[in-house]
């Protein structure tokens, strides 16, 4: 009787969770296919090339792609020597059960966890107004380069984490400096690594609206520098959606540009990196 | 033991490469310390005049008459949260039990990679599928259909792939010995799961649930869009509902003098909040750790 009902059991759990991984897959390719469907024959080389028209209705995406770009590669020139200077201090120079370096693993941690929209406003009374930047690529840019820093820097720690402790032995016996077995050993060989936390972060980077909203401003013109106000694309779903009556339809094509390209960063990164190294990056 | 004291001696002979990586790991550790300090001088003024109880009464949220009640907003982002949690957690865990215990290794690849995909997918995303999607499927049965049911929904996917791909890392460190010893007691895989992989994993995956909270509670662009966003008390399921952070968002752009500083309280509020959660989940996690090693 026992042996029976606890057979039972099995068999029902086993259908629970079963059913609980697949209606994870159907969510997913309900919500891809809703956007594939909707944005696929909207999407074409002139929308990508050409300026919005009629506030985003018609025409392309040129100067968003071009102001989302931007974005990201300010973001990171500014957050990947930092971050990896970082690393390499807390896990290579930091002495052990040193407080500093602990303090520091501590503020990163708050950091990872700090909402969006709080970077937002934080970048708006940082760059925008206390370093009058105002709204530029600029402040955007560095408002997310604090925001993807924390997951730099423990994608460069796992990925030194990665290195032989021998290589840093041994060139320590055979006398070279520390300065050059870091840059010519350690370094290299951490670099998968850096790769896969450069990756996550432009993925974050790119995806984000609520810190770029009050920072980089809105605007759909095509940017002539780095002090220009531009629109990211993220942002450009949101006002397409909410704000422009008869803009659904375009808010598709340009979630389908964004997914697609967030789909192969990912994907990118999957292939790069065993997943339990990029999991220990991602949930620390 | 000496290999390591060598190391580090000779690399104390590097003084200037040591100073500026210090530096540089000073520079990113201040960030949240600055991120702090410009919201507490922000908020100041505001805070030192009406007092923090201003914030906590059942005043209406008019900050250009001086009455600044976030208790509205306060609860909406109370239920949006623990909805999604309720709901997220039981599934995430399932989704990282049938990945750990149940699937074949080609199936538990798949579920994997979703969720590391959905885990990518940008919250305006998420908003904008809920709102043309899930809404007009919810006013089908109860108008208006942008409601806290449907914020519910929408963070509920979102934070899904954080509790699945925290608890899987959570099993992945239950000893494989625990696992062998329930099978030669002939117990079957949902009696192991049962009586020795989640106990054993318990800590953390309580750590992922406090994580995941933090997550429902600072997310705002989806929330946005599908919640319609009016400052009430929510009655049902079905009523809209404003969050703390879609309040700042939705201000932001046109707030001014004691407006805008009562949107930086709000930032600082979510800020001190999110502190609390991460403190709260690290902890979890050493006291677990205590508990393997000790």
């Amino acid at each position: 009787m026992r042996v029976c009902r606890q057979k039972f059991t099995e068999a029902l759990m086993t259908g629970v969770f079963y059913a609980a991984a697949f209606s994870i897959l159907i969510v997913f390719a309900w919500i891809v296919g809703d956007i594939v469907r909707h944005g696929f024959d909207q999407i074409n080389w002139e929308y990508l090339t050409t300026a919005p028209e009629r506030a985003g209705r018609a025409g392309g995406i040129a100067p968003i792609l071009v102001g989302t770009l931007l974005l990201m590669l300010v973001s990171l020139a500014a957050s990947v020597p930092i971050g990896v200077a970082s690393a390499v201090y807390l896990s290579v120079y930091a002495p052990p059960q040193d407080r500093f370096a602990h303090g520091v693993r501590r503020s990163l941690d708050v950091l990872s966890g700090v909402p969006s929209i709080v970077f937002g406003l934080f970048g708006y009374l940082v760059f925008c107004q206390a370093l009058h930047m105002g709204w530029s690529i600029l402040s955007g840019g560095l408002t997310l380069a604090c925001m993807i820093l924390p997951m730099l820097i423990r994608a460069t720690e796992e990925g030194l984490r990665s290195v032989p402790g021998s290589y840093r032995t041994g060139s320590a016996a055979l006398g070279i400096s520390t300065g050059s077995a870091l840059w010519r050993l350690i370094l290299p060989a951490a670099m998968p690594g850096i790769r896969v936390g450069l990756i996550l972060g432009i993925g974050r980077a790119m995806a984000e609206t609520a810190a770029v909203m009050f920072t980089a401003g809105g605007s759909i013109r095509m940017p002539d520098g780095l002090m220009d106000p531009v629109r990211s694309l993220a942002y450009h779903i949101y006002i397409l959606a909410i704000e422009i009556p008869g803009g659904q339809r375009r808010a598709y094509a340009a979630s389908l540009v964004l997914v697609l390209l967030l789909l192969m960063i990912t994907l990118a990164s999957n292939v790069m990196m065993q997943r339990f190294v990029r999991k220990r990056i991602f949930v620390h | 033991m000496i290999l390591s004291r060598l190391f580090h001696s000779l690399l104390r002979s590097d003084r200037w490469m040591s100073r500026v990586l210090r530096l540089a790991a000073a520079v990113t550790g201040g960030v949240s310390i600055v991120i702090f300090i410009f919201l507490l001088k922000e908020s100041m003024p505001l805070l030192w005049r009406v007092g923090p109880e201003a914030f906590l009464q059942n005043t209406p949220w008019a900050p250009t008459s001086g009455t600044y009640g976030f208790l509205p907003m306060i609860v909406g982002t109370f239920w949006a949260m623990l909805g999604s949690v309720l709901i997220a957690t039981p599934l995430g865990i399932s989704a990282a039990i049938f990945t750990t215990y149940y699937a074949p290794r080609w199936l538990a690849s798949i579920v994997r990679t979703v969720l590391w995909l959905l885990a990518g997918i940008p919250s305006v995303v998420y908003g904008f599928w809920g709102l043309v999607t899930l809404v007009p499927m919810i006013n089908r049965v109860h108008a208006p259909g942008v409601s806290l049911l449907a914020g519910i929904a929408i963070l509920t996917i979102m934070i899904l792939p954080t509790i699945a791909l925290m608890a899987e890392s959570a099993l992945e460190t239950v000893p494989p010995s625990y696992v062998q010893a329930g099978r030669a007691l002939g117990a079957g895989t949902w009696g192991i799961v049962r009586s020795v992989a989640i106990p054993a994993a318990r800590s953390g995956l309580l750590a992922g649930v406090v994580l995941e909270m933090g997550r429902a509670i600072g997310e705002t662009m989806a929330v946005i869009m599908v919640m319609g966003n009016t400052v009430q008390f929510p009655t049902s399921w079905f009523d809209s509902a404003r969050t703390l952070t879609a309040n700042i968002a939705l201000e932001m752009a046109y707030a001014t003098g004691d407006h805008q500083r009562a949107l930086f309280v709000t930032g600082l509020a979510l800020l001190g909040v999110i502190v609390l959660l991460i403190y709260g989940a690290d902890r979890i996690e050493q006291s677990g750790v205590k508990e393997k090693t000790g």
